[in-house]
């Protein structure tokens, strides 16, 4: 994997509590390219947001890296003291979170907010911070930045302040940005907005975007990779047109088919994939999903299944793929 | 802001006079005769009528309130029953010692609050939080006369380090020697507080500390201490501007208390002898001038609350 930006190896995280301990992230391996957005899929507690706290080293609690690499332009970030951490955060990896109406601290002006994150990385004046932050606020399209400089966070709106946390996290031009469902608590409008501009200024900073929805239509829209997590795994990964057109996992079928489609006949009923979760507690022998999935073999239960590659670059972890068992598959293995 | 200001002072009138009325009348209701001041063996039961009718005693009572009310708009507060001087001079002289011993502890009690109430949240469940947490409670617990007389058995009694009573000592007029005074009083009024204002501040950082703003600050390369020092505390602060108005009262009660141990020559002490004198101008005017300190005071920590909050200043 040349030009990648970001390598995770086989990361695994553990939360260790009174009752034993919880594998939320259970091997997995993907990377990001320069310059190119990447989606991570998947329902709440697939550990889509664990894997990418571990990445800016802020587990919480009593979650701990316990196996795996994370590599940024050839250095594990894992190895790096806490201190070092600080400066990577915000001025080399940045990220956005989900609810922009808490996000920011309301206590002080918005302007304020983001000059400190300026100054805290870069070598300028309060007042050259302060012309930069009204350069990003303008950037990300908030109208008279010069007068908004001095508003507190409840007197801008929803989409305003998300705008606000974009310009914040973009501030010292990151080579990362980790974007946490940034368009989950906005309105559907508003959504289309935030996602363009985040389009626009991955062009503009040539910023690499690591995207974490559970929305495929916003991944459809902007993303030109996928990974698609379950139960801590990855489940399937490829480029979005693999993705959509031939998914190789019964789970990302299921994901398709539970979308509502336009053009698709009216009285066309959506089909939700049955069940819950796996419970992360609990020891998983084989595949993830294999109480959910309508093709459940016997082998799914007891064995894990490897990669099969359709490709170079797309693959899914399924016994189905796997053609002495299915027959007429036509993948070859890892 | 300016608005909310004269709005408030205006609103305190109605609210002094209403103060007025009810001490007035509890004044009266409460046993006990103030001409037994004047009293001595050789008057007869005319002599004290007399004294009784010169000075009002025996008008009803809403003339008698009416008499003083007119008698304060013009600026005389009366003169004492006891010792004939004027109660404002009394005050007067009482009242720099009882402010800078309150604002002292307000301060202390404040500074020492916050600092312990931010590294106990900090240290959420470790040892220094538990023994913060045990002596808060100790200090929310212990009544301040008995802490008073344990201090002065302590640090006077047995060590020799301050002295107990008084404010200076005679002769000496040194900034240290009123420092070495000051001690003690400042502590016994200040122990209460220190322990509520650190519980609220440590409850307050810790749910302060969940909010996103904290994880997004954290995400922009903010430091721990940045983040509770900087971000953290200007929000856990609110409730302690609330506190603040809300323990003034204990304050100017304590005060009483705690100036009456030590001899701490200020209103409280005052006011606690002219209680047991049946003073009636001068517990009036200690009254007036307690209550308008705590309206005052929440007044402050109104204006305070929109400066800090910039939500509050909204909607005023």
């Amino acid at each position: 994997m040349k030009d990648s930006l970001l390598e995770v190896k086989d990361l695994e995280v553990t939360f260790f509590n009174r009752n034993g301990k919880v594998r939320a992230v259970r091997g997995i391996n993907f990377d990001v390219k320069k310059g190119e957005i990447l989606g991570i899929v998947g329902e709440s507690g697939s550990g889509k947001t664990v894997t990418n706290l571990s990445i800016m080293g802020l587990l919480k609690g009593t979650g701990k890296v316990t196996k795996g690499q994370i590599i940024y332009k050839g250095e594990n970030l894992l190895n790096k003291s806490e201190k070092e951490m600080l400066k990577i955060r915000g001025n080399d990896i940045a990220m956005i979170f989900q609810d922009p109406m808490t996000s920011l601290n309301p206590v002080f002006t918005v302007g304020n907010q983001i000059t400190d994150v300026i100054m805290r990385h870069q070598k300028l004046s309060r007042k050259e911070a302060k012309k930069k932050t009204i350069e990003m606020l303008k950037m990300v399209g908030i109208p008279s930045a010069e007068e908004r400089y001095n508003n507190y966070p409840h007197e801008f709106s929803g989409g305003m302040r998300q705008r606000a946390i974009i310009a914040m996290a973009l501030s010292c031009k990151p080579d990362l940005l980790i974007a946490d469902e940034p368009t989950t608590a906005l309105d559907v409008t508003i959504q289309a907005q935030i996602l363009e501009l985040l389009k626009e200024l991955k062009e503009k900073l040539n910023t690499s975007i690591i995207l974490i929805t559970h929305d495929l239509g916003v991944v459809a829209n902007i993303c030109s990779r996928v990974v698609v997590m379950y139960g801590g795994m990855i489940m399937e990964e490829g480029s979005v047109e693999d993705i959509f057109y031939t998914p190789l996992h019964p789970y990302t079928k299921g994901l398709l088919q539970s979308l509502p489609k336009t053009g698709g006949k009216m009285k066309e009923r959506l089909i939700p994939i049955k069940g819950n979760p796996p419970n992360l507690a609990n020891e998983i022998k084989g595949c993830p999903f294999a109480d959910r999935c309508p093709y459940t073999m016997d082998i799914c239960r007891e064995k894990q299944p490897k990669y099969y590659y359709d490709g170079e670059n797309h693959r899914g972890m399924c016994w189905l793929l796997d053609k002495s068992i299915n027959g007429k598959g036509e993948n070859h293995e890892e | 802001m300016r608005r909310l200001i004269v709005k408030r002072m205006l609103q305190t009138i109605p609210m002094l006079i209403a103060i007025s009325i009810v001490s007035f009348l509890l004044i009266k209701l409460a046993p006990g005769d103030p001409v037994q001041a004047y009293i001595t063996p050789e008057m007869g039961p005319t002599d004290i009528e007399r004294i009784r009718e010169n000075l009002g005693l025996n008008d009803p009572i809403h003339i008698q309130y009416i008499r003083w009310l007119k008698n304060v708009l013009k600026g005389d507060l009366g003169y004492s029953l006891v010792n004939h001087r004027p109660v404002l001079i009394q005050i007067k002289e009482r009242l720099p010692a009882t402010i800078g011993l309150m604002s002292t502890s307000l301060i202390f009690s404040m500074i020492v609050g916050i600092i312990v109430g931010l590294l106990s949240a900090a240290n959420q469940n470790k040892l220094f939080d538990r023994i913060v947490t045990l002596i808060s409670y100790l200090g929310i617990s212990i009544p301040s006369f008995w802490f008073a007389m344990m201090l002065i058995f302590l640090l006077s009694l047995k060590l020799k380090l301050l002295p107990s009573i008084g404010m200076r000592t005679i002769g000496v007029h040194s900034t240290w020697d009123l420092i070495k005074h000051a001690i003690m009083p400042t502590l016994v009024l200040s122990i209460q507080n220190i322990a509520v204002i650190a519980r609220y501040i440590r409850s307050s950082t810790i749910s302060q500390l969940k909010e996103d703003y904290v994880i997004v600050q954290l995400a922009a390369g903010a430091s721990r201490n940045e983040i509770l020092y900087k971000y953290v505390l200007k929000n856990a602060i609110l409730p302690v501007i609330t506190i603040l108005g809300m323990s003034l009262p204990s304050l100017v009660s304590g005060a009483f208390i705690t100036e009456s141990i030590f001899g701490w020559p200020g209103m409280g002490q005052l006011g606690v002898t002219a209680i047991f004198s049946y003073d009636y101008p001068l517990i009036m005017a200690i009254t007036m001038f307690s209550s308008l300190i705590l309206i005052l005071g929440n007044l402050l920590s109104d204006v305070l609350y929109s400066v800090v909050d910039p939500r509050i200043k909204e909607l005023n």
